[in-house]
This record gives C-alpha cells, sequence and structure tokens, in this order.
C-alpha cells in the first residue's frame, strides 16, 4: 500500500513539472492560460492526495481552492481581459522555444540534484515532493523571465506559487496558516494585479511590459 | 507587570490596524493626516514600553534582545514620518497630484504598513513573519504607484514582479526550514516557532538549513536591495511619494534584514551548517561597490539617495556576514544610524523637490542662497551619510573598517574603497546642489524641519557619545548574533 501512496503521490507532482514545460512553448496567450487552468488541476489532484495519505483533511481545503480559485475562477477572469484588451490572437515571441525548453530541462535536473543530495534522511515522500515542487518554481520563475508580456508573467508567477503550495503539501504536518496564507496571498496578489492591468491598459492601451521600458528614469 | 506588557504588546499591533480601518471612513486630509500621526505617536509610546515591561514569549509573538530595538526604530521613524508626510501631502493636494479619494487611501495603507512592519518584527512564528513582509510588499507596491502616472505604474509594476519573486523564494526558504525542524521538534506549529527552534538547531539536519539558507537570503536580499536583485529599489523610491521612500530605506529594508538575521542566527547554533558570513559578505560587498560608481551617474535626486540606500545596506550585510562581536555592533549602530539618517534626507528631498518643482538634480542649485534653511538641515543629513565625523555614521564605519583590517586585510581595501567611492559622489553632488546661481521655479517652502533636526540630533548622539546601557544592549545582541 505504501509503494502505490508512493506512486501516484510520483505521478501527480511529475504530471505538474510536466504541465510546467507544457507551459514554457504556449505562444499564444489562450493556450497558455488554458494550460495553466490544467496547471491548478493538477495541482489540486496532487495535493489532495497529500491530504489523504497524511489524513490532513485541512488540505482538502487547499486542494479546493486551487480547483476552484486557480483551475476555474482565474482562467475565466484572464480570458475575459485578454478578450477586452484585443490580445487574444496576438503571438509572443518567446525568443527561442528549444532553448528555452533546454532551460527548463537543465532547471528540472538542477532541482533534483540540490534537493535530492541534501535531503537523503528525509521522508522519501516530502523529498520527492520538494525535488518537484523546485523544478515548478524555477520553471515559473524563467517564463518570468523569458515573457514580456503582462498577462504571461502574471500566468508564471501563478505556476510559480503552485510550486510552492505543492512544497507546503509535502511537508509533512505544515501548519495551517500557511496554507491558508499562500491561498489567502495569491487573492491578494491577484486583485492587485488586476488592479495594475487595468491601469496599464487605461493608460497606454497594451499589456506588453517591453513598451513601458521606454521609460527608464535616467536615460530621459 | 505582565499585563502592561501583553496590553503595549497588543497595543503595537491594534493601533496600527484599527487606525487604517478608520482612515478608510474620514474624509478630509486635515483630520486624517493628524489622525494618521496621532497614531503613529501612540504606537511609538506603546513600543517604548516595550523597553521596560517585556510580555512572555506566546506562540505568535515575541519581544527579545534582537527585535526590540527594530520595533523601537520603526516605530520613531513611522511617527516622525507621518509628520513629515502630514506637511508633504497638503502640497500635493495643492498641485493636484493627488486627489482626496487617493489620499484617504495613501493614510490608510500608511497604517496598514505600520501594521505589517511591527507584526514582522514581533512574529514569533517563521510563516507568520513571511505573510507580514508580503503584506507590507503589496501594501507598498499600491504606494508607489498611486500617483498613477506612467513612471510611477512601471515602478510599482517592477517592485512588485521582483518583490513578489522575493517573497517566493523566501517562502521556499521557509519551508525547508519547517523539513529540517520537523523531525527534531516534531509536527505542526511548534516546528516553526522561533524560540522553539533556535533551542534545538543545534540537531537539525544541515544540508537542508544550508539549502534553505541560500533560498533565504535571496528572497529576503531581493527585499534587502542586494546587488544582483536591487533593480526594483531606484524606482520604487524615485516614483512613489516621498514618505513613502523614507519609510521604504529607513524601515522596509530593515525589516527584511531582521528575516535574514533571525535566520543568520539559527544556521549559526547549528554547527555542521555552512557559516552564512561567506555569502553575506560577496552580497554585501559586491552592493556597495556596484551602488557607489552607480551614484556618479544618476541625475534623479531620489534614485541618486536610494542607490546610496542600496550602498548602505550592502555595508551593513557586510558587516554582519564577517561577524564577531565588533562588527555585529558595527553592523547593529550602522543600520539604526542609516535609517534615521537616511529617513531625514529623504524629508528634506521630499521639500526640495516641492520647492523646485523638479527632481532632476541638474535643475536645482544654489539652494543655500534661494532657501537657506532647508539646505542647511540638507547639507547636515548628507555629511552625516557620507560617514564624516562627528556623526554616527562615522562611528559604524570606523569600527567596521578598523575590525576587517584587522581579520580581513584585502577586504578591508575594497571596502575601503568602496566607501571613499561614494563619499566622493555624495560630495560632489551636494556641492551642484547647494551652491551656484538659483534658477527655475523656486516656491515657499512651509517644511517642518522638526523631524529632521530629531533625526540629526540622535545620529550627532550617537557618534559622540552612546549611552552606557544602550552600549551594553548593543553588545548583547551582537554576541547573540555570532
Amino acid at each position: 500500500m505504501r509503494g502505490l501512496q508512493f506512486d501516484i503521490a510520483h505521478l501527480l507532482a511529475g504530471m505538474l513539472v510536466l504541465v510546467s514545460l507544457i507551459q514554457l512553448y504556449q505562444d499564444r496567450l489562450q493556450s497558455l492560460i488554458n494550460v495553466f487552468a490544467l496547471h491548478a488541476i493538477v495541482l489540486s489532484l496532487s495535493v489532495a492526495w497529500q491530504a489523504h495519505i497524511q489524513g490532513a483533511p485541512h488540505l482538502f481545503v487547499t486542494a479546493l481552492i486551487a480547483l476552484v480559485f486557480k483551475g476555474m475562477v482565474i482562467p475565466v477572469v484572464l480570458h475575459r481581459v485578454i478578450r477586452r484588451l484585443g490580445i487574444h490572437r496576438e503571438i509572443e515571441t518567446v525568443g527561442g522555444i528549444g532553448l528555452t525548453m533546454l532551460a527548463g530541462v537543465a532547471m528540472v535536473g538542477l532541482s533534483m540534484v540540490v534537493m535530492l543530495k541534501v535531503t537523503p534522511g528525509a521522508d522519501p515522500i516530502a523529498r520527492e515532493d520538494l525535488a518537484f515542487a523546485l523544478s515548478v518554481v524555477l520553471i515559473g520563475l524563467l517564463m518570468m523571465v523569458t515573457r514580456r508580456n503582462a498577462v504571461s508573467q502574471v500566468v508564471g508567477f501563478m505556476s510559480l506559487e503552485n510550486g510552492l503550495i505543492l512544497a507546503a503539501a509535502g511537508a509533512r504536518g505544515m501548519p495551517l496558516v500557511v496554507e491558508i496564507s499562500v491561498a489567502f496571498s495569491i487573492l491578494i496578489a491577484f486583485i492587485v494585479i488586476g488592479i495594475f492591468l487595468f491601469r496599464i491598459r487605461e493608460r497606454f492601451d497594451t499589456v506588453d511590459v517591453g513598451a513601458l521600458d521606454r521609460f527608464r528614469g535616467d536615460r530621459q | 507587570m505582565t499585563s502592561y506588557a501583553d496590553i503595549a504588546l497588543a497595543a503595537v499591533l491594534a493601533i496600527p490596524l484599527a487606525t487604517a480601518a478608520l482612515l478608510v471612513v474620514f474624509p478630509g486630509y486635515r483630520l486624517t493626516a493628524r489622525l494618521n500621526v496621532l497614531a503613529a505617536l501612540a504606537t511609538f509610546v506603546a513600543a517604548a514600553s516595550l523597553f521596560v515591561f517585556r510580555p512572555e514569549a506566546g506562540t505568535y509573538l515575541v519581544v527579545d534582545d534582537l527585535n526590540v530595538v527594530f520595533i523601537g526604530l520603526t516605530t520613531f521613524v513611522g511617527f516622525t514620518t507621518s509628520v513629515f508626510s502630514a506637511s508633504y501631502i497638503a502640497h500635493e493636494l495643492e498641485t493636484g497630484r493627488l486627489t482626496p479619494v487617493y489620499l484617504r487611501f495613501y493614510h490608510a495603507m500608511y497604517q496598514l504598513l505600520m501594521f505589517s512592519m511591527n507584526l514582522a518584527l514581533i512574529a514569533n512564528n517563521i510563516g507568520l513573519m513571511w505573510v507580514a513582509i508580503e503584506l507590507a510588499t503589496l501594501t507598498t507596491v499600491l504606494m508607489v504607484g498611486i500617483y498613477r502616472t506612467h513612471e510611477a505604474l512601471e515602478a510599482a509594476w517592477k517592485y512588485f514582479i521582483l518583490g513578489s519573486v522575493g517573497i517566493a523564494l523566501a517562502l521556499f526558504g521557509t519551508i525547508l526550514i519547517y523539513l529540517a525542524a520537523q523531525p527534531v521538534v516534531g509536527e505542526g506549529l511548534d516546528a516553526m516557532t522561533w524560540t522553539l527552534l533556535i533551542k534545538r538547531a543545534g540537531d537539525f539536519d544541515a544540508a537542508l538549513l544550508n539549502i534553505a539558507f541560500v533560498f533565504l537570503l535571496l528572497g529576503y536580499g531581493t527585499k534587502v536591495g542586494l546587488a544582483p536583485l536591487h533593480a526594483w529599489l531606484p524606482d520604487a523610491h524615485a516614483e512613489g511619494p516621498t514618505p513613502i521612500s523614507a519609510v521604504l530605506s529607513g524601515l522596509l529594508l530593515n525589516v527584511a534584514l531582521y528575516a535574514l538575521l533571525r535566520f543568520k542566527v539559527l544556521l549559526a547554533v547549528n554547527v555542521e551548517a555552512v557559516t552564512p558570513g561567506l555569502l553575506m559578505m560577496i552580497l554585501g560587498l559586491l552592493s556597495l561597490l556596484f551602488a557607489a560608481f552607480m551614484l556618479y551617474r544618476r541625475r534623479d535626486i531620489k534614485r541618486f539617495f536610494a542607490y546610496s540606500s542600496i550602498e548602505h545596506m550592502g555595508i551593513i550585510v557586510f558587516a554582519f556576514g564577517i561577524g564577531g562581536p565588533i562588527a555585529n555592533f558595527a553592523g547593529l549602530l550602522h543600520m539604526t544610524m542609516h535609517s534615521l539618517t537616511k529617513s531625514a534626507i529623504f524629508f528634506a528631498v521630499g521639500h526640495i523637490a516641492q520647492v523646485k518643482g523638479t527632481q532632476r538634480m541638474a535643475d536645482i542649485r544654489g539652494l543655500s542662497v534661494s532657501h537657506p534653511a532647508l539646505a542647511i538641515a540638507f547639507a547636515l543629513c548628507v555629511v552625516a551619510i557620507a560617514g564624516l565625523p562627528p556623526f554616527g555614521v562615522f562611528a559604524s564605519e570606523f569600527l567596521l573598517v578598523t575590525t576587517t583590517f584587522a581579520r580581513e586585510p584585502w577586504l578591508a581595501l575594497l571596502l575601503g574603497f568602496g566607501l571613499l567611492v561614494a563619499f566622493g559622489a555624495l560630495l560632489w553632488r551636494l556641492q551642484g546642489l547647494l551652491f551656484g546661481e538659483p534658477e527655475g521655479p523656486s516656491g515657499k517652502t512651509e517644511a517642518s524641519l522638526v523631524p529632521i533636526y530629531m533625526h540629526l540630533a540622535i545620529v550627532l548622539m550617537a557618534g559622540i557619545w552612546i549611552p552606557t546601557p544602550v552600549a551594553t544592549w548593543f553588545d548583547q545582541v551582537a554576541k547573540l548574533l555570532g
């Protein structure tokens, strides 16, 4: 039984990394948002499984939040936002998909090497979970760096936070305080971003962060 | 006795929070600005009483030797900044840069920021501390973008993205600390409670602690504004309202640094863990040298002093990195002095930018002729931050350089070089601003110089004579930091 529990946890966390990698090469905003929804759903499954095997019912709440809020509400809102901004058909120049993918794979490798090496004594489930979680975090970072569009940066940030939740869920008995706060902070973060997107749209008619870069305080 | 202490502790959190709620409701800027000042003063009084009555450590909150000075400093600068803000913001309203609705929002956010910083400082739970720092970041993001100009929005966006990435890395580090603690301390809340962690840290898995510290250093280091991660800092300082620049430089950077110090102590207890000092020394020196050279290329006065903040944060992190009682003492002293001096500078800069109607240094000249009182206060502040005697910054820099010379002569050369480069930039710019023919618009100033001189007086006193109880207390904390 132990073996099966472990395998399923492993499978779900691995899938999350896979979906993260899929996100990396999406060059259309609409499909990017769809893949993000999938990311959130896989996360909620993974957290729910952790809740089940750890016998920690409060984690089901976290899973539910991931499923409803990040898997459904946010993608729908984002779709509406990009349609209203008229950028839903736009193709982003991600700048060398092959190179980005290679970097993504390197991130996964790096986190495996780092995490598995330093945690030989830890609980195996937590340990592998952590390695996967770090990969998701790093790929999220990579996405934020390579994208220039504000919406895709936000998606990158949210998938980064998904990685954090995976790590928190894997840590056995981590207090509820943190889970709620993480979920809550995402909510706040999203509101903030929403306001910003609204304002950016209002002011400049673009959400391309590259356009904002025209201004550099000291080069005027 | 304990009950007084508990009330004081609760007040430090409850006053800002309740005031924030009140400020959202109240109209009229005179009333809200006064309420803001009053609340900040009350918070400071409550915080000061913590020096006398110390509450017992609870599950969530703790007051100990390390954080009590941070709390005192934060609430004090919070109070003086609110006084400055009251005179500054009236002008912004007149020129129409802010509307009354935004002003209400601004005051509420100010108190919320105070609340979150105080909470971060007295949290006994590393998760709670993280939440509080995140809240502080979000409130400052909103305030940086409050003018809603092109530049302000870009600055806020950049700050938000970089700050979030930093804060995310810090959370990962926090989770790793929990994982390291969990086999020793046990599951649940206990493994995140600071006072319990520090007692048992010797038995934690060293490898896990090491990797956790790397994440925490990168994460909270972003908030401190260390060199490769500093990109948000100058923009956020330059584009937001000046009181927020003062609070950012004087307080929020400190709060992030405090979080870093907490974890450094944790690693110091564990003998097998890597000494965190080396990483901190590298990042600190890098920030110092980088910022010192960048100072010469700044044209915007607030950006200029923002780079000076990066430089000083570099010095402080270097001091804590090299460690030992004397360097730690110098670090603590320098941190306090920098907070006081830099916020005083921003008070002066705020008034200067208002009377001149610009932040470009090329358009500001001859202040000593057009606004002598303001110019003198400003000059004193810049002389203090440049590290000239008899001010306190000189004392801490001198201590640091001498102890570094004794232990790592090569690093001391780099340190001294960085300090001199920055010194040159500061005096060169100061001369340009003060002297020459005044030109351009020159408004009347209703500057309140009281907060500036309050800060300068403390900085001057620390440079000449540090009272014995304060010195012994600094000594104790310096030993605690290892």
